[in-house]
């Protein structure tokens, strides 16, 4: 057996303390399987441990909640004796390193997550951020990491059968060399039917089911939690290989086989694999469990304890079952024709203990595995900020010009060829897909109840104010849910940062959670798990602070309610009124960004005791039927909101005219949070509800058949053709990527 | 009417068929399993969409040599309906009930829109519901539906009227635009778009029920269309 030096302890990424704390757990020396089991549980990939201690601030129950943080996924209770199980997964190192495989097994393995619940999958939302598709020197190499990623997304979500419906795609410099995929799942079942991953009943059989164990993965977790140096591009081999069409089996078969009731307990095998399913199985059941590893089906010959402990081949699953009644679990995998095997038992002594034809290899107490992994209270002094507090005189000459520019921006564009990729209509519960809405809105065929989601994030705002910038996304997310007229339940997150051990990082993370924490609680969208990615950075240059958000909600099922203007001659209303702007909140804006190439001073300012005032009211007026269109003012601001209500399939634009003191450029871009634009026929009725709930509504023009104007106290701002803007909004994209003005 | 929805390994479009069949359209419909040598006592059978067998080596390669596909093929040959949809197209044009192949789409890149199709014959036991030359607003969700023959079977195929819808824009390199042809005996269709996926007015439309609905209610039609075949 190979000798324990300090060099194969720094190489598994453990430090000199957290090896003493191996060595007093134990008793004794580690064996190297044992020393690979402990450093990838004790990764921050596993274990959270610069994030734990702060995450605890978070709010996690509510009247719905039924499951919180810890299992594989949080579930919410909807009514009807029908739950929602969702969470969100990062799969940014793998994506970088090899973006097509790296991107569809971050799909397939946050769709484990929900399934292993017992909840069959029925959304998927991305959140994806890229460096620059038009720099000279990184363009190309990002344009080929976004494509491989759809790519991958496309692949894995259509073949496995979720729609995947909604999303976000940004990009920034920051990303060059860092891109972000956060995969979403949600998946839906009965309250009878929620399984849990615990390893229960003492002398049960520990079965595994699903793909056969290969060396791919091997220390992906490990590789997940460090920085991108030169060496990372030869991690390759570190990224798993997927098979959607093995997920859609093994998806199939475990839904089935749980229906049998002979299955006690069921766990993914996600993180190297075996290691994490065993132990936190046991873990959470207070029980130990031992497997016999010559019992593990293998896709190649000779692979040694330590890399089958470590593999995170993918479609794997680890179970267990009531003694006496394997052969009715058996029966369903060899129907879907899946390999299905006992490996071992459920002990009562709470030890892990692997061997492989008898010889034991690995013998560790479960809870020092999965609970008693260092926790670290990682200094941190004030965030990370390159930014001025002074950006430039903004002074247009051309507000026309400037819409055009950020209309065919990459935040702002129409994302069509992203989600045209992927199937967003398969089990047919989407009524509002991706690009009709403010939210995708799904149904549940069971009940009359239909669920919304929006993933929202902001590099930018974070990167000026990480706690202000955090509560606005969540202000925003909470917006897009009840411009569709869901209330808003419940809260996952992805916090994507750099490296915790700098303390001007770490502290940009406590001030995201505190703003997280605080958002959350005054919206009443507890948080029921996430995931932590950090190390996002490559030769040392961080990626910008960007916590993403995924917030559920429920609404009646009904014909949704687009963002798009219906019909020529309503009532253009925006809700929450035009709004205020200093310069320095200008400076995290699209119009910042694209227009002025500079990133400067404060997020914009948020009032959430008024945020929800207007929230409550727009629900109010979409779930009454009083409005034909809502779409909420974000990125790029009120200009960019008109023109994307403009670009429906009837290209009905508007004449607005507006009444402000503001610089023009202010009035047309700024970002200000809290407003909705609203068409409808009854303007009385949306002026009363905005009344009754304190928030003020102007009505600043009516819908007109292909124009878009505005302007401010006679004063033309932009007057133009809708169908000359959407085809910029169109194909900027696809122009992007096919061919780029290199800068 | 009774309305079988096979179901291979890998389908994933069976439920939605089953649901527009069962719920929307009020039919009995019942799920085959693809190792069953029999279809049962069903009035007709759809081949749904997905990746079935993975779509491994070619789509529809491997659903060729399922047990059921015997019994389908038995099904066609005795004038029962059969209706292809998307990955069901591939496997009808696999097994030989249907012309031509589907390769991947001209851009090489998966496409889900609602397209407008034309509807080019009604004389068929899928269609007569609906209007000659009328649009449908139907979903594709594909990466491989490019359609291809050879020009022999192209013409014959348009002279025996048996090219049921075309794309009314060119969407994935489908010679002659084509999106869904039926076979010459008059039973058995293939279509890359999802009627199933335009049969709720809440959930796409209700385009695509027009061709499910003709289904339900072709026994009449479809045995007069076979007579004129065979006279």
């Amino acid at each position: 057996m190979s000798k324990i030096t300090p060099d194969v302890i720094a190489a598994h990424q453990l430090t000199s303390a957290e090896y003493e704390k191996i060595l007093s757990l134990l008793g004794r020396e580690p064996t190297l399987t044992e020393l690979g089991i402990f450093s990838v549980m004790w990764s921050e990939h596993c274990s959270y441990k610069s994030s734990r201690v702060h995450l605890r601030k978070l709010p996690t129950e509510s009247k719905h909640v039924l499951q919180g943080p810890g299992e594989n996924a949080g579930i919410i209770d909807i009514g009807d004796g029908v739950a929602i199980a969702f969470k969100i997964e990062s799969h940014n190192h793998p994506s970088f390193i090899e973006p097509f495989q790296g991107a569809a097994t971050g799909v397939g393995g946050i769709l484990r997550d929900i399934f292993t619940m017992g909840a069959r999958p029925i959304a998927v939302l991305d959140s994806i951020r890229f460096g620059r598709l038009d720099d000279e020197k990184t363009g190309a190499r990002n344009r080929r990491i976004l494509e491989g990623v759809v790519a991958g997304i496309s692949h894995y979500g259509n073949c496995f059968g979720v729609p995947t419906v909604g999303g976000e795609c940004v990009f920034e410099e920051s990303y060059d060399g860092n891109p972000l995929v956060n995969v979403f799942a949600l998946g839906v079942f009965r309250h009878n039917e929620i399984f849990y991953g615990k390893a229960s009943g003492v002398g049960n059989p520990v079965i595994y089911v699903g793909a056969k164990t290969g060396r791919d993965g091997i220390h992906g977790a490990s590789m997940a939690s460090a920085e991108f140096t030169e060496e990372s591009k030869q991690k390759r081999p570190n990224v798993q290989v997927g098979d959607p069409f093995m997920e859609k089996l093994l998806l199939e078969a475990c839904l089935e086989a749980m229906k049998t009731g002979a299955i006690v307990g069921i766990q993914d095998m996600g993180a190297a694999g075996l290691t994490s399913s065993t132990c936190e199985m046991g873990s959470r059941a207070g029980t130990g469990v031992e497997i016999d590893l010559q019992y593990v089906p293998q896709r190649e010959e000779g692979m040694t304890p330590y890399e089958m402990m470590l593999s995170e081949s993918q479609e794997r699953m680890l179970l267990v079952a009531e003694r006496g009644r394997e052969d009715e679990v058996f029966r369903v995998f060899k129907k879907w024709g899946l390999d299905a095997v006992t490996i071992g038992r459920v002990t009562d002594d709470g030890i892990l203990r692997v061997k492989d034809h008898g010889v034991t290899f690995a013998e560790i107490p479960n809870r020092a595995l999965a609970d008693e992994a260092p926790v670290y209270k990682r200094p941190f002094t004030t965030p990370l900020r390159t930014a001025p507090l002074d950006g430039p005189e903004v002074h247009s000459s051309d507000l026309k010009g400037d819409l055009k520019a950020l209309l065919a921006s990459g935040d702002l564009c129409s994302k069509r060829w992203i989600w045209e990729q992927y199937d967003h209509q398969v089990r047919t519960n989407t009524l509002a897909g991706p690009g009709a809405a403010d939210a995708a809105v799904l149904r549940i065929k069971e009940t009359g109840t239909s669920i919304a989601m929006s993933l929202d994030g902001n590099g930018r705002y974070c990167a000026l104010d990480p706690r202000e910038g955090t509560k606005l996304i969540v202000a925003e997310c909470c917006r897009n849910l009840s411009t569709v007229g869901a209330l808003p339940i419940a809260t996952t997150n992805n916090l994507n940062f750099g490296n915790p051990e700098r303390p001007e990082i770490m502290a940009q993370i406590v001030e995201s959670i505190e703003g997280l924490a605080e958002a959350c609680k005054y919206f009443e969208v507890p948080v029921t798990g996430g995931n932590v990615s950090l190390y996002n950075e490559t030769l040392g240059s961080p990626i910008l602070p960007t916590p993403v958000v995924g917030i559920v909600g429920t609404l009646k099922t009904a014909v949704p309610v687009g963002m798009a203007f219906r019909r020529a001659g309503s009532s253009v209303i925006l809700l929450g009124g035009l709004g205020g702007c200093e310069p320095r909140e200008f400076g995290g804006t699209q119009y910042a960004k694209v227009v002025c190439q500079s990133l400067w001073g404060v997020p914009p300012k948020l009032d959430m005791e008024y945020e929800k005032r207007v929230q409550t009211a727009v629900r109010d007026l979409v779930s009454s039927g009083v409005v034909e269109s809502a779409h909420d003012v974000g990125e790029g601001g009120l200009a960019v909101a008109l023109a994307e209500c403009s670009f429906g399939p009837s290209q009905v634009g508007a004449a607005i005219d507006l009444d402000s003191d503001l610089p023009h450029e202010l009035l047309l871009f700024h970002e200000g949070p809290s407003r909705i634009l609203l068409s409808t026929a009854m303007p009385e009725r949306v002026l009363e509800t905005a009344k009754k709930n304190g928030v003020p509504a102007v009505e600043i023009g009516v819908t007109l058949e292909w124009r878009m104007t505005i302007r401010n106290r006679n004063e033309i701002l932009i007057d133009c053709q809708v169908g000359e803007f959407q085809e910029t909004w169109s194909s900027a994209l696809e122009d992007l990527l096919q061919n780029p003005v290199l800068v | 009417m009774k309305i079988g929805v096979v179901v291979f390994p890998g389908s994933n479009c069976d439920h939605d068929a089953w649901y527009a069949v069962s719920h929307n359209l009020q039919q009995q419909a019942e799920f085959i399993w693809h190792t069953s040598h029999s279809l049962g006592n069903v009035d007709a059978v759809i081949i749904p969409g997905g990746f079935s067998y993975g779509d491994y080596l070619r789509c529809g390669a491997i659903a060729k040599f399922s047990p059921i596909m015997g019994a389908v093929k038995k099904f066609a040959q005795d004038g029962g309906l059969v209706l292809g949809i998307c990955n069901g197209f591939q496997v009808l044009t696999e097994v030989g009930l249907l012309p031509g192949a589907l390769l991947r789409n001209a851009e090489l890149k998966f496409i889900c829109r609602t397209v407008p199709l034309e509807v080019v014959t009604t004389d068929t036991p899928f269609t007569h519901q609906a209007k000659k030359g009328q649009t449908l607003n139907i979903p594709v969700a594909h990466g491989e539906g490019c359609y291809i023959a050879d020009e022999r079977t192209l013409d014959e195929l348009e002279a025996e009227d048996r090219v049921v819808l075309r794309y009314r824009s060119h969407l994935n390199g489908s010679m002659r635009d084509i999106a869904g042809i039926i076979s010459r005996q008059r039973n058995v269709m293939g279509m890359m778009p999802h009627p199933e996926r335009a049969s709720d007015p809440l959930v796409g439309g209700t385009d695509g029920l027009t061709i499910l609905a003709s289904m339900a209610t072709a026994d009449a039609a479809s045995s007069a269309s076979i007579k004129t075949f065979q006279s």
